[in-house]
């Protein structure tokens, strides 16, 4: 049997990973996750959202789909932007922005990372996809 | 005002600033003004009740270590309470921790502000 998904179609506008996130939010109550997995799939999405919207450089659309699977929830994000190499982001360190005159912002690899059980990151000159996976645990 | 900040008020030189909704670029920043105009006016220590904060994202959050930067040059302090346990890992994870504290309650807040 195929797999249940959700696929959703986000144009570049303020604030619409908040949809994502709603989103999120009913697939999590169908799943029975529990709040702090459901949290941390909202955080995570958000991050790669805005990732999308601000370094796609351009105005397509971002596309998020939603897998549900039996023991996990894969998340896809999207984008038709320029691409971007991952091993050119730096790790934020807090101490390293604090008092030394450092952009404060760059951490939503980071989130993204610590918030899922994993995440892959494809990009190339036509866009990039960050897929990211979410064991489940159910709530008792 | 923002509709971002439901309220704020003083209690002993404490500065406590009540928000409702997304911490974004744009909450951040109405959190800032405020801070930003009460250390002009010689107000040292903030607390943030963010019970109405379900849910942030980093551009918002970075602006509240642009905050407790500033606060450092005067030496002044910053601190959390009533966090959503998402919320409050968000801050673990970028570390704002190191540099502020995030209280239970109130009281629990306004208890150690006033040491």
């Amino acid at each position: 049997m195929k797999k249940p998904s959700v696929e959703l179609k986000l144009p570049i506008l303020p604030n619409m990973e908040l949809i994502a996130t709603q989103t999120s939010e009913v697939i999590a109550r169908h799943m029975n996750l529990t709040e702090d997995q459901t949290g941390e799939i909202s955080i995570a999405l958000i991050e790669a959202c805005i990732n999308a919207f601000e370094h796609s450089q351009t105005d397509n659309n971002v596309f998020i789909n939603f897998l549900i699977e039996e023991d996990s929830l894969i998340i896809k994000v999207i984008d038709q932007g320029i691409g971007f190499d991952k091993t050119k982001v730096e790790i934020p360190k807090i101490e390293n922005k604090i008092g030394k005159g450092e952009r404060k912002r760059g951490w939503g690899l980071q989130l993204i990372q610590e918030l899922m059980d994993s995440v892959e990151f494809e990009s190339n000159s036509d866009g990039t996809t960050v897929t990211m996976k979410k064991i489940i645990n159910k709530k008792h | 005002m923002s509709s971002f900040i439901k309220n704020t008020k003083e209690f002993n030189q404490i500065v406590i600033i009540e928000t409702d909704g997304y911490l974004n670029n744009e909450g951040g920043e109405a959190i800032s003004a405020i801070c930003y105009e009460k250390i002009k006016c010689g107000q040292h220590k903030f607390l943030i009740n963010m019970a109405g904060t379900k849910v942030v994202n980093s551009i918002g959050v970075s602006i509240l270590i642009e905050i407790i930067e500033k606060l450092q040059e005067v030496d002044g302090k910053i601190g959390y309470f009533n966090l959503a346990p998402i919320v409050s890992k968000t801050f673990n994870i970028m570390g704002l921790t190191k540099y502020s504290t995030v209280f239970a309650t109130e009281e629990d807040a306004l208890g150690a502000f006033n040491e």
